[in-house]
């Protein structure tokens, strides 16, 4: 083992884990965001939902299935004029968020659906019998009510992000990805290759377990 | 306090069509307990869903005091609302909140403060008998304390009318018996108003002052329960005291059954038919319920030998219904 050919490594390695950290969290943050907005439209304008509106349900439910159908590094190339425009740049960690936040959206909408959907009708119907409007049915009832499934949910859309940034490394944003397809795929260097997949490796497994370990101990109760 | 008139609620469009209610209407004096009796899908869930319109009538009228119910939409309904109680089958708790925040959920909802909503819970916790459990949560509870917050969370804004969804048949008998008690308690301490629906014959039996029976979406009977009981045509009657097959009397016996309609009596007959007529008595078969003072009910006896003509004029001097089989 070559000692200062790792220690030389080890600010690659440092600046790629954060590169991919932040392209994940801040993807992730817009993803909740933009997925569960998206999510809870889906579940209220649906077939007797809050607020019934078919043609929007057809219409949101359409671009979720274009969005989830597209292959990420297909989604990646074809937005990069909108990259530009939202963000100036179409190369590093910045505009690598854009079509990671864009693919993910779907992804998540589509959990966070699902989720929302084993909502007990029973509870919803006690809160509209109290007087509840929609607004209060949401974000007092659906939203809380499916929040340990929402979590795993989260989970299982930021490693979908963690691979998906992966990819984006590999146009020139940065991170792990990029890093493992630099010195594995281009050098020759196995070495780094497997340091930087156990990295992720390790990471994914905290994640899901972080999600599991929150979700059970609010659905506890 | 609700009047219901011609209520019919027909879901489906077009050739298929479900009348789930047809014309049903009745009045629930202020201060009784009043029970709609049917099988499953009579369409009692879609009779109390209408009083608080979650479900919207096809046509009739419901009022609660003066108010017309189906008048109201929007933000006037949700006030109107707030004035209904409601408890479930299924208890339909919040899994995600305590006990103390399922039962604030009212109160929330209708802007009241915390330390206002705090006070409150404490006095409703106590009077559905589950202080200590403030801080546990829904999945923590058995069935029983489950309806018990139910019932806490439908009373919290001090609601005009108590309306129960088949609460107690998802629990055990024993149960039963102790949420149909403390209905009953709330009856007459708060004069609570209760609309209940029901399968079960107990829960009329147990607390109702009257009843209506509804069958097929149609009201076929309606009454005072201990009235309609001690009617021995009346379909309550019938349900609550099924004809008891008819036993092939034995050679040399007479099966008598003896119908206890509320006028008699406390003598002991069976004693008597033994000691003045001389008879043999054997008990076959019998159903007798106290409904306050009066007893109900049938019973079918086995008399041998002694004066039994005489003794069935006895009975029959006594105000009982008897039918002789020979
Ligand atoms: N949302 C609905 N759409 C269509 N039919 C319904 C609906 N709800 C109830 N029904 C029908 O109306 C009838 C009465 O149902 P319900 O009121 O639930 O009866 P119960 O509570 O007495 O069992 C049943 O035939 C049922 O299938
Ligand atoms: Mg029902």
């Amino acid at each position: 083992m070559d000692w200062s050919y790792w220690s030389a490594l080890l600010p690659d390695l440092w600046q790629a884990t954060q590169d991919t950290a932040q392209m994940v969290v801040i993807s992730t943050i817009f993803t909740i965001i933009g997925g569960l907005l998206l999510g809870i439209l889906l579940v209220i304008t649906d077939r007797d939902g809050l607020v019934e509106v078919r043609w929007l349900h057809a219409i949101l439910g359409f671009i979720v299935n274009v969005g989830r159908s597209l292959p990420f590094i297909i989604l990646l190339v074809a937005i990069t004029p909108f990259t530009r425009l939202l963000v100036g740049t179409t190369i590093g960690t910045t505009a690598a968020i854009v079509p990671l936040t864009i693919a993910a959206i779907p992804f998540f909408a589509r959990l966070a659906e699902s989720s929302l959907r084993e909502v007990d009708n029973g509870v919803v119907e006690a809160a509209r019998a109290m007087g509840c409007n929609g607004w209060q049915i949401i974000v007092k009832v659906l939203v809380p009510e499916a929040l340990p499934s929402l979590i795993l949910g989260v989970a299982v859309t930021i490693i979908s992000l963690i691979g998906y940034s992966a990819i984006a490394g590999a146009v020139g944003a940065g991170g792990l990805g990029d890093l493992a397809i630099q010195y594995g795929y281009e050098r020759f260097d196995t070495g780094v290759m497997v340091v930087t997949v156990v990295l992720l490796v390790v990471i994914v497994q905290i994640i899901q377990f972080a999600g599991s370990w929150g979700a059970a101990k609010i659905a506890r109760h | 306090m609700i009047t219901i008139t011609n209520l019919s609620k027909i879901y489906g469009q077009k050739e298929k069509t479900i009348v789930a209610l047809d014309t049903v209407s009745f009045n629930v004096p202020q201060g009784e307990i009043f029970g709609v009796l049917g099988q499953s899908g009579a369409g009692k869930s879609t009779l109390i869903r209408c009083i608080n319109l979650l479900e919207r009538p096809t046509s009739g009228s419901i009022h609660i005091k003066e108010q017309e119910i189906t008048a109201l939409k929007g933000l006037a309904l949700r006030k109107e609302r707030q004035r209904i109680g409601m408890i479930f089958q299924h208890f339909n708790l919040l899994n995600s909140r305590t006990v103390a925040d399922n039962v604030a959920f009212p109160l929330e909802v209708m802007g009241y403060s915390r330390s206002a909503r705090q006070a409150r819970v404490g006095e409703l916790l106590e009077l559905v008998g589950l202080d200590g459990r403030a801080r546990a949560y829904p999945a923590q509870l058995s069935g029983g304390q489950k309806q018990r917050v139910g019932i806490a969370r439908a009373l919290a804004a001090k609601p005009d009318v108590l309306l129960s969804d088949e609460a107690t048949s998802a629990l055990d008998p024993q149960t039963t018996l102790s949420i149909l008690e403390l209905l009953r308690d709330l009856n007459r301490t708060m004069g609570l108003t209760i609309l209940l629906i029901t399968h079960q014959m107990d829960v009329v039996k147990q607390i109702c002052h009257q009843v209506a029976i509804l069958e097929a979406g149609k009201l076929i009977e309606q009454g005072r329960v201990s009235a309609l009981a001690a009617q021995p045509d009346s379909r309550l009657a019938q349900t609550l005291f099924p004809h008891p097959e008819s036993y092939r009397p034995r050679a040399g016996a007479t099966v008598v059954t003896i119908s206890f309609t509320g006028d008699a009596t406390d003598e002991p007959i069976l004693s008597n038919l033994i000691r003045n007529f001389d008879i043999n008595v054997n008990i076959l078969s019998g159903n007798i319920e106290n409904f306050g003072d009066l007893r109900l009910g049938q019973l079918q006896v086995e008399l041998v030998g002694g004066q039994i003509e005489a003794a069935i004029d006895y009975l029959k001097k006594l105000g009982l219904r008897v039918e002789v089989n020979r």
